[in-house]
């Protein structure tokens, strides 16, 4: 990985300052900088399909180098926080985990606004938080609690952000691909100037929904970017196994793709931004980012009965995207070891707190089994057989 | 009430609402109903009417009954309305579109999308004129998809459009399966109540003429589970229309049924607009021996054995259910606790069908009133067979219905 450093300042080291001041202090140092560019290069250069892949070359702000970090430290945190909830029995059901992708959803939220809609499947943890979704309300629905995101009533592959625009969240392998053609169905209807990024992994690409919505997207040059979350494993089948064809960014065919490192949160940056230009103009496209989960597919799944503990380690060592945010801080001298260290510990204190009151939170009231099968009600409440005289006004 | 008048002046807070350009769609043409014709008053009832005279043309406030009578065989002497202006009179697939064009008009932010809706009108021409009216986007034609179109319907009613989504003939929904029960149904108790799908899924289905088996399936047994959706069926041109306007206003996910042998029936319906109560069933012709409940094509076969009993000396009272999810069982259980005996003829098949719904909840909440068990007629539990003749055997005819109601009287 070569690190092109063309930063018109100096940065002077914070060492001194940073270890006698607060920690919020330190942070706050680093968010008011956002004057000097950093340009970095990505890990490996893009492979187009039908398109011209966009430069290598990403720039960057330190603050936005230190808001990957501490955000994705955050996620990360999280999910393994979720891990050892989830064997203590406090979340139950099923519970896909997203450590080792960070990247994709950080990089991802660097290059869009929240106008721009984001679906996704079940590993939907992350891109809540990165949609603006706070901790308690995450924990609180994984343990099915009253203050979960959808007041406990949805459960972990039921995550949902309206008003930043994060439609959920669905639990049936790539049925949210035509909702995402419908997102942005909408956008061209009103002719709004968003995309709508419909993600689905690499098991979900051999759906034949995904097709059907694709052809439609490109018939009608819907704003529509999909998202291939390549980790290379649909549950437990390996790409390889599953698809004829696992290039997934071609097999668009006449939509044309591009095929990323999504464990370089600069490079998928670039890709959605480069996507969102090209989508607005010209219609879909796909992205396939490569990546890698951790975790098996869920946590019943332990992850290592079809692939080795080697290769997972081996992704670990080399390719993990935190990692690679730290030596890009630690070489551009943004911060020290200490104080990185210092924003996971702050990360880990974030999380436990949100756990602690996320288990504070009381279970849904019984009459929350009735509210919201219908709007307003209908159907179950006003019609029983001693219905009384008041009829429900339509608008 | 059985429907809730509105002007259409009154619609215009909602319609400004909306945050794009509405020139665009042709909003601003004068409202002009295709193939409407004013015409002298001629009502063809098949029942004899009871209730305080003749059809009703209700303009706002409370209306306690009733509903246009439909058409069946024989005409009779036409009753008065007590409209202020004369109706117009149409066929029921038209009648389908007129409230479809209103709600388009009245809303912009309604849309059709499905096979052939577009330029060639819809194959039982029920979107006839409305893409050279409204535009390709407002009338979508779609490939061959279900189960993406469908998707995609609920995916821009996420995002506050109001779509009807049509399938050609309802069994080709059943690919689409996943996505009316999963997301269509589901998506607003799974988000917390977040996002709302006001969606409208309708198509014709049912036994047609000789259609084959695939294509002469009662979707509304396999539907009828989802949680989270509404499922009405309508059958004269009077309800079509004004179940499709209500449907399309609700923010509930509907499913509005319709027949492929209904499509050319003939009715007056009135001038002005009406929405009638997605939640109503419709009483076609009080009575005092028995209760018969029914809907879609099976009221015509009911209302054919109601004069063949009426000649027989019963007094069968007939209601037609509408409503099939939720059921509107404040009506039935009226009906019930005076007649005390109930026979129910549907469409669906024996096994799991709307009847089978229907007589399990009437026997729960109206046992005591009960004078005998309650009957079902239904389809046979047999793939539709081409054969004319087989085909008549699968579904319920008259003579049946007669026979029940001589049994069930005894």
């Amino acid at each position: 990985m070569s690190l092109v450093r063309r930063s018109s300042d100096l940065l002077k080291p914070f060492t001194t300052a940073a270890s006698t001041t607060s920690f919020l202090n330190s942070r706050r140092h680093f968010s008011t900088d956002d004057t000097t560019t950093i340009t970095v290069e990505t890990s490996v250069p893009f492979t187009g399909h039908n398109c011209e892949p966009p430069s290598r070359s990403v720039d960057t702000t330190p603050t936005e180098l230190m808001k990957f970090f501490t955000d994705m430290a955050l996620m990360r945190r999280m999910e393994i926080a979720a891990d050892s909830l989830y064997k203590s029995k406090l979340i139950r059901g099923f519970c896909h985990l997203y450590d080792g992708q960070e990247a994709v959803c950080i990089g991802m939220e660097a290059a869009i606004t929240k106008k721009d809609c984001i679906i996704t499947a079940y590993r939907d943890h992350c891109i809540y938080l990165g949609r603006g979704g706070n901790l308690l309300q995450s924990f609180a629905e994984l343990m099915g609690r009253q203050d979960g995101c959808s007041n406990g009533k949805g459960g972990s592959m039921h995550f949902y952000k309206k008003d930043a625009c994060f439609f959920g969240g669905h639990g049936i392998v790539g049925a949210q691909v035509p909702l995402g053609c419908g997102l942005a169905f909408a956008q061209k209807y009103r002719k709004e100037d968003h995309v709508t990024f419909a993600m689905y992994g690499d098991g979900a690409a051999n759906q034949g929904q995904l097709f059907e919505a694709l052809n439609m997207a490109a018939l009608w040059d819907l704003p529509a970017i999909l998202v291939c979350e390549n980790n290379h494993y649909g549950m437990g089948t390996a790409e390889w196994r599953a698809a004829k064809s696992p290039a997934y960014y071609k097999r668009g065919d006449y939509v044309p793709g591009l095929k990323v490192d999504g464990m370089d949160a600069f490079a998928v940056k670039q890709a959605c931004k480069f996507a969102k230009e090209h989508a607005l103009k010209n219609g879909p496209i796909i992205l396939e980012m490569d990546t890698y989960r951790y975790h098996g597919h869920s946590m019943s799944d332990p992850g290592s009965t079809y692939r080795t503990r080697d290769e997972i380690s081996g992704v670990r060592q080399e390719r993990d995207p935190i990692e690679r945010i730290r030596k890009l801080v630690l070489a551009h001298d943004l911060a020290t070891e200490q104080q990185l260290k210092d924003i996971e510990k702050l990360a880990r204190k974030e999380v436990d707190e949100a756990i602690a009151k996320a288990k504070e939170s009381p279970m849904p009231a019984e009459s929350e089994l009735f509210t919201n099968v219908y709007r307003k009600g209908f159907g179950v409440e006003s019609f029983g057989a001693d219905r009384k005289e008041l009829r429900a006004t339509l608008p | 009430m059985a429907s809730i008048l509105q002007r259409i002046g009154a619609a215009t807070s909602l319609s400004s609402s909306n945050s794009f350009d509405t020139k665009k769609f042709n909003l601003s043409s004068p409202r002009s109903v295709i193939g409407r014709k004013v015409s002298n008053l001629d009502v063809r009832s098949n029942g004899a009417n009871k209730m305080n005279g003749g059809m009703n043309c209700q303009i706002g406030g409370r209306a306690d009954h009733f509903v246009t009578n439909a058409v069946a065989t024989k005409p009779e002497a036409p009753a008065a309305s007590t409209a202020s202006k004369p109706g117009h009179e149409l066929l029921l697939f038209e009648a389908l579109r007129e409230g479809l064009e209103e709600e388009m008009e009245r809303d912009a932010r309604v849309c059709i999308m499905g096979e052939d809706v577009g330029h060639y009108g819809g194959s039982y021409k029920v979107s006839k004129g409305l893409a050279p009216k409204y535009g390709d986007l407002r009338v979508l034609d779609t490939p061959i998809a279900e189960n993406a179109f469908t998707g995609m319907g609920i995916g821009a009613a996420m995002m506050g459009l109001r779509p009807i989504i049509e399938g050609m003939n309802m069994g080709f929904l059943l690919l689409a399966f996943n996505q009316i029960s999963n997301n269509c149904g589901m998506l607003h108790y799974t988000s917390g109540g977040q996002f709302k799908i006001p969606v409208v899924i309708r198509g014709p289905g049912g036994v047609g003429r000789q259609l084959g088996a695939e294509h002469s399936q009662r979707l509304e047994s396999y539907f009828q589970s989802i949680p989270g959706i509404q499922m009405v069926a309508c059958s004269t041109p009077y309800n079509a229309k004004g179940l499709m306007k209500a449907a399309i206003r609700s923010d509930n996910p509907v499913i509005l049924f319709e027949h492929v042998l209904l499509y050319n029936l003939k009715e007056t319906i009135p001038d002005e607009e009406y929405v009638l109560n997605l939640e109503e069933a419709e009483m076609v012709r009080p009575g005092e021996h028995v209760t018969i409940l029914t809907y879609s094509r099976m009221r015509y076969h009911v209302m054919q054995a109601a004069k063949t009993l009426v000649n027989k000396g019963y007094d069968p009272e007939v209601i037609d259910i509408r409503s099939l999810k939720p059921f509107d069982l404040h009506t039935i259980g009226n009906s019930v606790k005076k007649t005390h005996r109930v026979l129910i003829v549907e469409e669906c098949m024996r096994t799991g069908g709307i009847g089978a719904s229907l007589t399990a909840a009437i026997n729960e909440n109206f046992q005591d009133y009960l004078d005998a068990p309650i009957v079902c007629l239904s389809s046979q539990d047999v793939p539709t067979p081409y054969a004319g003749t087989l085909e008549e055997w699968t579904v319920v005819q008259p003579p049946q219905i007669v026979a029940a109601v001589e049994q069930l009287c005894r």
